[in-house]
């Protein structure tokens, strides 16, 4: 057993670097989403700031903070504020629950886990998180007190709420599989053997054009169709605020991204993994092998987040009947079908005994 | 245990405290949208409630299905509709008497039924364990199977009957 305070402060530099990594790479996403565009439409992409364009980001920063900031005077200036503080709220939060690498058993034999919390409810606290983030926007629509906002919030969130339960549907043949909601847990069971995907092809599609419609990533980015609305539900916004709801964005692609690669691809697990520490001489719950796990995870996930942009960059956006009738009609029937299928096949010794 | 009691005792005044504030605040609050608001404040005020009993899954579910699905929805139809202050019909004072009237006998029937609730809780042992959520499922799918499938069953009726309403013409 850790003590309180041995614990307290595990847990909070725990916080501080899953916090720090969620942010560290949300800003260097915008910087790979430039570079990667710039390579599809044969451009150079940001080049001045630093070597590569390295510093864009920061200098994007601070000219987000340096912008005036204008709050529409008809507008309730308290919901207007709580309208980015929620989206950045809920974007972090979800990170809380992502495994970043194997336990690190320290010299004591107190193991230390690479992760903020495991609460064996994880797949829904992430749907809780998920449906709690469509009031960031909603707020923030309405609280502009501008009609072209109102209309952009209504269709973030209606198709936000449409894609959750698709998605949550996907994920219940996963759960059925694996028979357990808890993150650390389906990691661990992938670590022999095959990963997630392979049991589950068709709920991983699913999943992944869901997490691309809540992400509000293309082609689903209808919110900001800047041709019928304006830009959405962040028209009046300016400054950070702004820059709060871009971020936001950015967070919830990169964690999206996480729970992609961990709970389909085996997140800190890889072929081989055990034949390969046995032949390098790394011992069970090193700081090494948990690092090697960080890496290939974290590898899987800008793997995710390249997949991500390069569906932004390549596929048209839809039109909004078409997203609800691929959310409504598509999407939903046939995750139910990979639910039906998945406990035929999961149950298929009892059927067959049922009728012999 | 990491928390000792007196933390776990502070945190149930202070939800207690957000519930009710935020409780008067949907009735008193002049602009609907407010109104709505304070009630997902609630809302997770409650769910902390639960937290504190345990209950993580019916805490989850809870934010899940009211602050995030229900809620929404009310959000949207209030937003829509665009009710401000004026468009609000005027109640007339007999209708407010009902009002005060039957919430009053609601929560008398609500006090009086939990007023022999702390002797209640001292004949049963306390399972901590019983929130959980393997254990909810467990005793969902063995021992209230049958009542669980009709109550699906009954939601599955209500979704098809929403549906009916909602198409334009029935062909």
């Amino acid at each position: 057993m850790l003590l309180v305070s041995t614990f307290i402060i595990y847990k909070s530099i725990v916080c501080v670097a899953a916090f720090a990594v969620a942010l560290g790479v949300a800003a260097y996403s915008t910087w790979i989403e430039r570079k990667f565009s710039a390579v599809l439409q044969d451009r150079k992409g940001p080049n001045r700031a630093g070597p590569f364009g390295l510093l864009q980001p920061l200098a994007d920063g601070v000219k987000m903070f340096m912008k005036e900031e204008i709050i529409p005077n008809v507008s309730n200036k308290f919901l207007f504020i709580l309208g980015p503080s929620l989206a950045m709220l809920t974007a972090c939060m979800t990170g809380a629950i992502i495994p970043w690498g194997k336990d690190f058993v320290a010299a004591d034999g107190t193991a230390y886990a690479l992760q903020v919390t495991d609460i064996n409810i994880g797949f829904l606290y992430l749907f809780g998180v998920v449906s709690i983030g469509v009031y960031g926007i909603m707020i923030g629509g309405w609280a502009s007190n501008n009609k072209y906002s109102l209309l952009g919030a209504i269709r973030a969130s209606s198709q936000m709420i449409s894609y959750e339960i698709a998605m949550g549907l996907s994920i219940i043949a996963l759960i059925m599989t694996t028979g357990s909601l808890s993150f650390r847990e389906i990691l661990n069971q992938q670590d022999a053997g095959l990963c997630n995907f392979c049991y589950q092809p068709l709920g991983f599609l699913i999943f992944f054009i869901c997490a691309l419609a809540e992400t509000n990533r293309a082609p689903f980015d209808l919110p900001e169709c800047e041709t019928e609305l304006v830009g959405g539900y962040h028209t009046e916004y300016s400054s950070m605020k702004l820059g709060f709801y871009l971020f936001a964005e950015y967070i919830n692609m990169f964690v999206s991204s996480a729970v992609l690669a961990g709970v389909y691809f085996g997140g800190y697990n890889f072929p081989f993994a055990k034949e390969f520490y046995e032949t390098c001489g790394i011992a069970e719950g090193s700081a090494l092998m948990s690092l090697i796990g960080f890496l290939v995870y974290f590898m899987k996930v800008i793997g995710f987040i390249l997949l991500f942009m390069w569906i932004r960059w390549t596929l048209p956006r839809f039109r909004y009947d078409q997203l609800m009738d691929l959310g409504w009609k598509k999407l939903i029937p046939l995750s139910i079908l990979n639910i039906v299928v998945t406990g035929i096949v999961m149950g298929w010794k009892d059927i067959v005994a049922l009728f012999n | 245990m990491l928390l000792n009691i007196p933390l776990t005792q502070y945190l149930f005044y202070f939800l207690s405290f957000v519930a009710l504030l935020c409780g008067l605040m949907v009735v008193f609050s002049k602009n609907p949208v407010h109104s709505v608001l304070y009630l997902v404040l609630t809302f997770f005020a409650i769910a902390g409630h639960y937290i504190l009993l345990n209950a993580q899954f019916l805490a989850i579910v809870h934010i899940v299905v009211y602050a995030g699905a229900i809620m929404v929805l009310f959000l949207f139809v209030i937003m829509l509709l665009n009710l401000n202050h004026d468009s609000e019909p005027h109640k007339n004072m007999l209708l407010k008497g009902a009002a005060v009237l039957a919430g009053g006998l609601l929560l008398m029937v609500l006090t009086g039924s939990l007023k022999g609730a702390e002797t209640l809780a001292m004949h049963q042992p306390l399972n901590t364990q019983v929130g959980l959520i393997k254990n909810l499922g467990t005793v969902l799918f063995k021992d209230f199977l049958f009542p669980f499938e009709i109550s699906s069953i009954l939601l599955l009726g209500a979704m098809v009957g929403a549906v009916m309403i909602g198409k334009k013409e029935i062909k």
